[in-house]
């Protein structure tokens, strides 16, 4: 247990080796790189094997910091973090697999790459609220690099605007944070110590507090309407990039909603609860339309990943102790299945195909010059539809009865986002993957030069995403047994409170 | 009790068969189709190791398995077997087989068809086996996916659109369904089809439902109500069946109407009915006319078709409607004064056999429809052939036993199905049961213009030239078949002895909580 925090040294080691090693050789670098998402994702799953699940925050580490100003270096695990501990080093791992062919600068990609994923093992570990900030920060900056360096269509835009909206929200996190800390006596940044000052807040402070750390966080997880950051940011984004920032960074804008938020001003969320539901429900209809629609593939994904945080989002507005668990299901659920849709769209299909139009793939008859690449993308698809079997279902199922609860409307609504989803989900197989079934074009497909072969690095990647997709769909309990010990803690509880049945 | 896990093996048996021919990737195509007609067949003789030691007289589970699954959601793996299902099980061993064998030699990539399949008849036989949701769901949903490839992979011309309309359709019915669902936990607790039947029962679930207030109670039966009428299909919800069934390939087309169209019809009789009996009964009177739409419009839409598969695709939608009529008919008289149960006894005794019979009938048809496809090169309108029963005498005959079936004409199996509806819906609404009849006669024209047109004449169009009759695996599949259908008609006590406790009870138990 206590090996947690190596998580994030570890891959700040391998950020530096990598960098180093990258000078010299580029294998090198992608092997240092594998080895340590590698050894990061195997230091969480130890510490998930030998974790026993209780009510509040297990500390870890706890050393004073800035002690003027009572800030700590204090880590600590709960069985929502752990979840997404685990998500993280799955993420990293398969990222890396799936930019085994990055030939452009190799040392500085991972170790940005690694950079980013070392802040956010530090986000997910962090107890302390401005400790919390700063890995939030470090998680922010490698982004900006890896999308405009290694990025494609219109990376310089699609950067700075993700950039833009992070740090617009995390200035609101800021400003949310050091109120409380200022009017509470300024005593400590414990996310503890904030929560029990909070009582002494009058409603109207709770109010506007909540609503700066809430919706600065909400910008990350790609609540309507501040979503727009994240379609155009994915597509520019080069694919293992694109993987961590569906995968791993929007749940770090959910995971700030639910850890930091929530707790600390229930009164402020029970005044914007209504209002942060009706937002998840309609991102999720919204953000599913507009994927119908679209004629880049990669924005499909990109749209499908706004509509399926708009669960998380909905699971969390609902405020019972179901549908919160049912959240973090659903983001450790669309982390591994949004990076294995960005895997399938960026690295086997684009790498190969140089284009991503839709209605370019369709003359291209990849169900049968990619076989490989079309049997992932429809199992990565009906996992995405929320197909019982695949871990979404039991994530959505269990948002909706919770949401249920608090609001019939919102789960009605929500429904017909599943439909949605179906159906662009099914445009995207069909046309993408299944377009020319006309027997001429077989010829035609086998007149052109054949495309390389799936490589076993992107095989290995497909089938860690897949297992963990069906591993988890099939015995949730897996990830709820951690989760819903922890929803216990009082902290959690007076927040839960409200819509508990 | 250590008996090995029965219920189980039938499930996973074709799975086990679709897993083998995934991994097996330098198998022979005629290695390919052993493995997949073995395991195909696996479900007839579990079924029959069943049907040997199944206990007639019980009306509860029988073979029952139930592990704990998933605690958070109160899952578990819940299945078992009753007469319904047994019947159904048996019906899914007799057409997958057959469907399978259909177009057998001609077919692209048999590795994969084969897979495919055996994935879609597992499906099925999960949803007719499940207990629980969670699974029931996932075999439920799990159909559509090797169901959508079969048609769109190797189905005709307009396959895409006909395979995208038939899964968005299914699928925006189950959203709701899981919506409903979804309520359902929330009020109970639980998952489990035999529990919220108690529940439905002592009056629980309703009062827990209420307490969500406002229209919601009653939105949550729409939502199953949904999810299942565009399964079977219920009309108006039917638009999506005529294009799917008719651009399926031949095998697949059977394994729809024959199997796939009974899973909504069972789950009506084992979800919808016993959960939310009261709201049945009050939506009855209007579901009858949606189930007299079926009979009726089903019957004359086949009438104006040209497209032998379109004919029986309508058709299918007639005969479906004919299973629900029966239902709601019945629902709609619960708790009526006087003695119903010897009408509701027929009327269920009617539907089940309904399932079964139209189940052999239109697979054969279809399958005789694909052999008339592969005779002509593929064109399959009514007036595309002339005489073929000059030509093709044993053809003929087969095809004229299904045909006369799926009209009704006592003596074959589809009379006595059929007739029993029509006298326990006679007993409830006479003027329903009336209105029906139009539906039979309708049927009945069509299928004998089909007739006069296909077989009788001059020979013309594609049976002017060289024609084969049916023989090898046509014949193993079409003989069976109409041997069934005569058997099953003249004795079909062999078929109502298994599930006649059952029914029985049901409508000795018709209240209302």
């Amino acid at each position: 247990m206590n090996a947690l925090p190596c998580a994030i040294y570890v891959s700040f080691t391998g950020a530096l080796l990598a960098l180093v090693a990258g000078n010299r050789s580029a294998a090198a670098a992608r092997w240092i790189a594998l080895a340590t998402a590698a050894t990061a994702w195997g230091i969480t799953l130890l510490a998930a094997s030998r974790f026993v699940p209780s009510a509040g925050l297990q500390t870890l580490v706890d050393l004073p910091w800035i002690t003027s100003m009572g800030i700590r270096y204090h880590l600590a695990v709960d069985g929502i973090s752990l979840t997404l501990l685990v998500l993280t080093g799955l993420a990293a791992t398969a990222g890396v697999l799936f930019s085994w062919n990055i030939e452009e600068r190799v040392g500085e990609f991972f170790a940005l790459y690694l950079a980013l994923i070392g802040g956010v093992y530090g986000v997910f570990l962090s107890a302390d609220a401005v400790l919390f900030f700063v890995f939030y920060e470090i998680a922010i900056v490698p982004k900006y690099f890896l999308v405009a360096r290694w990025g494609s269509t219109n990376r310089e835009y699609g950067a700075m605007k993700l950039v833009l909206y992070s740090f617009a929200g995390s200035a609101l996190v800021l400003a949310g944070l050091l109120w409380p800390y200022a009017a509470g006596g300024g005593g400590s940044f414990a996310l503890g110590d904030l929560a029990a000052a909070a009582v002494n807040f009058s409603r109207g402070e709770q109010i506007g507090m909540f609503a700066l750390v809430f919706f600065g966080f909400a910008v990350l997880a790609g609540l309507f309407p501040f979503h727009t950051w994240a379609p155009t940011g994915h597509v520019a984004a080069p694919t293992a990039a694109s993987m961590l920032l569906a995968g791993v960074v929007m749940k770090l804008g959910a995971y700030g909603c639910l850890r930091v938020a929530m707790p600390l001003f229930p009164a402020g969320f029970e005044f914007w609860q209504l209002t942060i539901g009706w937002l998840a429900v309609i991102g999720i209809v919204y953000a599913g339309a507009i994927a119908l629609v679209q004629d880049d593939f990669k924005f499909v994904i990109g749209y499908s990943s706004v509509s399926h945080m708009g669960f998380v989002m909905l699971g969390l507005a609902a405020g019972n102790a179901q549908a919160v668990s049912g959240a973090v299901l659903q983001m450790f659920s669309h982390g591994v299945i949004a990076g294995l849709l960005f895997a399938v769209v960026g690295r086997m299909v684009y790498d190969r195909t140089h284009t991503r139009k839709l209605a370019d793939l369709r003359a291209l008859p990849l169900h049968r010059r990619l076989p490989f690449a079309a049997m992932t993308f429809v199992v990565a698809g009906l996992a995405s539809m929320g197909m019982p079997g695949f871990s979404g279902f039991p994530a959505e199922l269990t948002i909706l009865i919770g949401a249920w609860k608090t609001s019939p409307m919102w789960t009605a609504v929500a429904a017909l986002g599943v439909l949605v989803a179906a159906a662009f989900t099914l445009r995207a197989i069909q046309v993408s993957f299944f377009g020319a079934t006309d027997p001429s074009d077989h010829k035609a497909g086998g007149a052109v030069h054949a495309y390389p072969r799936i490589t076993l690095a992107e095989k290995a990647g497909a089938l860690l995403l897949v297992g963990a997709t069906v591993l988890v769909g099939l015995k949730p309990d897996l990830l709820l047994d951690w989760i819903a010990p922890s929803l216990q803690s009082p902290l959690f509880q007076a927040v839960l409170k409200g819509g508990a049945p | 009790m250590k008996n090995p896990p029965l219920l189980s093996l039938l499930i996973f048996a074709p799975f086990i068969g679709a897993a083998l021919l995934a991994l097996l990737r330098n198998v022979s195509p005629g290695g390919s189709r052993a493995i997949s007609l073995l395991s195909s067949l696996s479900t007839l003789v579990l079924a029959f190791l069943a049907l040997g030691s199944f206990d007639r007289a019980a009306t509860g589970y029988q073979f029952v398995e139930r592990h704990d699954w998933i605690a958070a959601l109160n899952v578990h793996y819940h299945l078992g077997l009753d007469g319904m299902s047994l019947l159904l099980v048996l019906l899914t061993g007799i057409v997958s087989p057959a469907a399978l064998l259909a177009g057998w030699k001609e077919r692209r990539s048999p590795r994969l068809f084969g897979a495919l399949f055996l994935v879609l008849q597992g499906a099925a036989l999960g949803v007719f086996l499940a207990l629980d949701f969670f699974h029931w769901f996932l075999f439920w949903e799990l159909s559509l996916v090797p169901a959508y490839f079969l048609i769109k992979l190797w189905g005709g011309p307009g396959a895409t659109r006909a395979a995208y309309q038939f899964v968005i359709y299914t699928l925006g019915g189950s959203a709701f369904m899981l919506l409903g669902f979804a309520a359902l936990f929330a009020a109970t607790g639980t998952l489990d089809f035999t529990q919220l039947a108690q529940l439905a029962a002592d009056g629980t679930l309703a009062s827990r439902l209420a307490t969500t207030g406002g229209f919601w109670p009653q939105a949550v039966f729409l939502g199953l109500l949904l999810g299942l009428a565009v399964k079977v299909p219920l009309f108006p919800f039917h638009t999506w069946l005529p294009a799917a069934y008719a651009e399926a390939p031949t095998g697949v087309s059977m394994f729809l109407t024959g199997v796939m169209s009974k899973m909504g019809v069972y789950a009506f009789f084992r979800i919808l009915w016993p959960i939310f009996p009261g709201q049945l009964h009050a939506a009855a009177p209007v579901l009858i006319w949606l189930a007299l739409g079926g009979v009726v419009l089903g019957g004359f839409a086949a009438m104006k078709q040209t497209d032998l598969k379109r004919m029986v695709a309508y058709s299918s939608i007639n005969h479906l409607s004919y299973c629900l009529l029966a239902l709601f008919a019945i629902a709609a008289a619960t708790g009526r004064p006087g003695n119903t149960s010897e009408a509701a006894a027929a009327a269920l005794s009617g539907a089940l056999l309904q399932m079964f019979n139209h189940g052999l009938s239109a697979a054969a048809l279809f399958l005789c429809i694909g052999v008339l496809e592969s005779r002509s090169g593929g064109s399959r309108g009514l007036d595309d052939f002339g005489g073929v029963r000059s030509v093709a005498p044993v053809f003929a005959g087969l095809c004229g036993i299904a045909m006369f079936s799926s009209i009704g004409l006592p003596g074959l199996n589809g009379f006595v199905g059929e007739f029993l509806i029509f006298r326990g819906v006679f007993g409830f609404a006479p003027w329903a049961a009336a209105i029906a009849c139009l539906g039979l006669f309708a049927t009945a024209f069509f299928y004998l213009t089909f007739w006069q047109r296909v077989f009788h004449g001059p020979r013309a169009g594609a049976a002017a030239g060289e024609w084969r009759d049916v023989g090898g695996a046509e014949r193993a599949t079409l003989l069976p078949l109409a041997a069934l259908m005569i058997l099953f008609g003249v004795m079909p006590h062999l078929l109502t002895g298994l599930f006649n406790p059952l029914i029985t009870s049901w409508a000795n138990h018709l209240t209302l909580p």
